[in-house]
């Protein structure tokens, strides 16, 4: 079996070569379908993407509805938590972990007064946001629950901050000034982006991560501005210093739930926190909580661009023409040979030799395509970065990608091969002796 | 060799496949083209939505917020002097936000306090003068007086009751009362009820569909840093870009510890709000063009091969008497008939394949418009793709016919 392919090998690769006009007609015509399929399959495989893979799945939001019945905007199931009742589960701790966190903003001061202060993105969280979500440590480490009930002034920064600021070396220890308050760095993240943004999308979907990290006490006790999305009713109001009193929602709350029991058990106590608090009367409102899943919050939100979807479907049809075109040209050149392969019908190729021969012809065809085709989407993934949004930022392609394009291709080029190989196959070996 | 169909017809008849897949790419690519560049006009269209304001002459500027103890109002006061006095400044003001900024601050409305559920979410304009600033018309009505405005922060905490008047935009003011004048009427936010005195004839709002673009309501609250606005300037037509970086400076002198985080002119809005649409339409663009061009190949390929295949068929016919121009007619005609085939069975696909995108994603119906354009290009294009080969055709030699 080995010496007969490489004997298709080699005839294929002659046959090819004798006329070169139709062959690069084919692999330009491959490259072109697969160049474009790629490019767009990049852009929403990275859209798509699972921010924590293989921890996601045990993730969850809790959503319970806190309003009162007069509430004048119908957005139902919320999903961000006053501060009285994220205080109040975060502090029940019934889940493996749970964070309570919000964006925000913090101007920072360098040591160098002749450097501008700039202004990062913040998270103010609680201590099981690293250990929940897996945000993996360069040096030091998070802090614990006793910092965030003694408001340590303490942060955990990211490695782009920290090459900022330190050059990369281990901060760990050293202090920084946010605003008008000097934090103690106990922790220098690696290099982490989860994508897209789900624990706060409301400071964009596909914001890069914040680059400094402080107890949400601490953050509110020094007046660190907040950022993100705020849902109000009845008499809240957006005045800061009423924030955690008012009937506003503007908190995320995760949960980590490890397995089935685990979140049926955490459900049922989030419907009993909700009973009491509507038999207290802070909740006007009798609806049931619930728990969302990252991938259920994501399809929920619609996180991924129509316009990527769109993108994938047209680059579909246009994979379609390609091969159209490809399955044309093909047959085209396999009956050109007609008499050739007459020639070898009649020396005793059977058709299944021949058959093989022409599929091997195919797959070098969509090989060679694959190549000119990841060199397009390479360019093509290239122009998609060139648009300013930063979702298309993300758009680089990964092993899996690459592997899955030389994949497609060559099976594409074989698909497109079966049908004209199989034609070719049913030239008599008689006929064509006869016309030469 | 006349110019007769009915023998072509039967040539195609002999390469039934290959032809067949030869319409169906072009049928194809018809489908495609057609309802690519529906998507691309229709994105244009999107990206010329009105703004209604004075685009050359605004620029906007945030700051981060001061720090404690300092008095708010005062100071948004002494920086909107200090900006009111830079050279090209014409006017200056507070505003939490710009048409198609994104920053879209939204409010329920009701018509009335029996009503359960607003009626309608509506973005809101806040900041003093916020509409003569910008250069937004006036339509119907009068502007909200300068002695109506209140602080929005005295509003929200309740130190000062609240201005009883707003203006919306024709729009809104069509939505929430159709068919009457706006003006007079009143409706509420929250649990408290605006009287309308004036309607702008375009605000486009900082986010929305078509539908919902130009619906927006402009406040009597005089906005301060704090509550999340920025400041905006007006300037004279063109120099907004140029006063923009003295304003800038200027600001950061009163407070050296304020940062500016953003310092846009209302161009570069527009232009990073319609990123995402312009992107597709270059990118549909591009596809197009490489479909057409892969199909301009296939032609060639095609074409190229039944030539071949006919060299001894047509030196017969150039024997019997047929001129060079009588061969490259006959190519000319047969891609002609199967560009056609191709078009119209293209044609059905294309609206099979814009009610999928209807169904699927924000489309309008295609236009027929599209249908005699896309039509022209592929007999052009496959006229094109086949004149060459068609002319190697015509060079065959009548003595082929002894060949073989």
């Amino acid at each position: 079996m080995g010496t007969e392919f490489s004997y298709y090998l080699e005839m294929a690769v002659r046959s090819l070569r004798r006329n070169p006009v139709l062959t690069a007609l084919m692999v330009v015509a491959i490259a072109l379908g697969i160049g474009a399929c790629m490019t767009t399959l990049t852009a929403l495989h990275v859209l798509d993407g699972d921010p924590l893979p293989g921890r996601s799945g045990s993730i969850y939001m809790p959503r319970i509805e806190p309003r009162a019945s007069d509430a004048s905007n119908e957005v139902l199931r919320p999903d961000q938590l006053t501060w009285t009742d994220g205080m109040a589960l975060l502090h029940a701790a019934r889940a493996t972990h749970q964070a309570l966190m919000v964006g925000g903003e913090a101007t920072i001061r360098p040591g160098d007064p002749g450097v501008d202060p700039f202004i990062m993105p913040a998270r103010f969280t609680s201590a099981d946001f690293f250990p929940m979500f897996g945000a993996p440590f360069q040096f030091g480490q998070g802090w614990s629950a006793a910092d965030d009930e003694g408001r340590a002034h303490v942060a955990v920064i990211s490695d782009a901050l920290n090459a900022r600021l330190f050059g990369g070396a281990n901060s760990v220890g050293r202090s920084i000034q946010v605003n008008d308050t000097s934090l103690r760095i106990i922790g220098v993240l690696a290099p982490w982006r989860p994508v897209p943004h789900f624990y706060d999308l409301n400071t964009g979907a596909y914001a890069s991560p914040e680059d400094i990290y402080l107890p949400l006490t601490t953050a509110r006790a020094t007046q660190l501005p907040r950022a993100g999305g705020i849902q109000c009713w009845s008499t809240g109001s957006t005045e800061e210093a009423l924030m955690e009193s008012a009937p506003c929602a503007w908190l995320q709350f995760w949960v980590q739930l490890d397995s089935a029991d685990a979140v049926k058990a955490y459900l049922a106590y989030l419907n009993d926190y909700v009973h009491v608090q509507h038999a207290s009367g802070r909740f006007e409102l009798l609806k049931p909580a619930e728990l969302t899943s990252v991938k259920g919050l994501l399809d929920e939100k619609q996180v991924v661009p129509g316009d990527v979807r769109l993108q994938f479907w047209l680059a579909s049809a246009f994979f379609v023409v390609c091969l159209v075109n490809t399955v044309g040209l093909m047959l085209a050149k396999f009956l050109r040979r007609a008499g050739e392969l007459g020639v070898r019908r009649a020396l005793g190729a059977s058709r299944r030799h021949i058959f093989a021969q022409l599929l091997v012809e195919a797959a070098i065809v969509g090989l060679a395509g694959g190549v000119v085709g990841l060199g397009l989407a390479w360019a093509g993934l290239g122009l998609v970065r060139l648009n300013p949004n930063r979702s298309a930022q993300l758009a680089h392609m990964d092993i899996s990608m690459l592997l899955t394009t030389f994949v497609l291709s060559v099976v594409a080029a074989s698909l497109a091969g079966l049908f004209p190989a199989w034609r070719a196959c049913q030239v008599p070996p008689g006929l064509h002796l006869k016309s030469q | 060799m006349r110019l007769d169909i009915a023998p072509i017809l039967s040539a195609l008849r002999r390469h039934r496949i290959t032809s067949t897949l030869l319409v169906l790419q072009i049928a194809l690519t018809c489908a495609i083209v057609c309802n690519a560049v529906f998507l691309v006009s229709d994105r244009l269209h999107w990206m010329h939505t009105p703004s209604g304001i004075d685009e050359d002459r605004i620029a906007a500027i945030r700051l981060s917020v001061p720090g404690k103890g300092v008095d708010i109002h005062s100071r948004a006061e002494t920086d909107l002097a200090t900006l009111r006095a830079l050279p090209g400044v014409e006017a200056a003001s507070t505003i939490n936000s710009l048409p198609f900024s994104g920053r879209s601050w939204t409010t329920g409305i009701r018509l009335d306090l029996s009503e359960k559920v607003p009626r309608a979410d509506m973005a809101q304009y806040y900041g003093e003068n916020a509409g003569q600033l910008l250069g937004a018309k006036l339509q119907e009505g009068r502007w909200i007086r300068p002695d109506e405005y209140a602080w929005i922060d005295d509003v929200a905490t309740k130190r000062v009751a609240s201005p009883h008047v707003l203006m919306l935009t024709e729009p809104a003011a069509r939505r929430l009362f159709p068919g009457k004048s706006a003006v007079g009427q009143v409706i509420y936010m929250g649990d408290e009820g605006y009287r309308v005195v004036g309607v702008v004839r375009w605000l486009a709002s900082a986010e929305g569909n078509r539908q919902t673009i130009g619906e927006a309501i402009l406040t009597p609250f005089r906005m301060v840093p704090t509550y999340g606005a920025g400041y905006v300037i007006r300037t004279a037509p063109g120099r907004a870009g140029e006063v923009l970086a003295a304003a800038a400076a200027a600001l950061k002198k009163v407070d050296p510890r304020r940062v500016v985080t953003e310092k846009t002119t209302f161009a570069e809005i527009r232009s990073d709000f319609f990123a995402s649409d312009r992107a597709l339409a270059a990118m549909l663009t591009g596809a197009c063009l490489v479909l057409l061009a892969i199909t301009a190949l296939g032609i060639v390929g095609l074409a190229s091969f039944w030539v071949a295949q006919r060299r001894r068929q047509i030196g017969v016919r150039r024997a019997l008497g047929a001129t060079r121009g009588d061969v490259l007619r006959y190519f000319q005609t047969e891609n002609f008939l199967l560009a056609t085939m191709g078009i119209a069975l293209g044609m059905v696909l294309a609206y099979a394949m814009n009610i999928m995108l209807m169904l699927h994603y924000e489309v309008p119906r295609l236009p027929w418009g599209y249908l005699p354009v896309a039509a022209l290009t592929l007999w052009l294009l496959g006229q094109a793709a086949v004149l060459a080969p068609a002319l190697r055709a015509a060079a065959v030699p009548p003595v082929e016919a002894t060949r073989g």
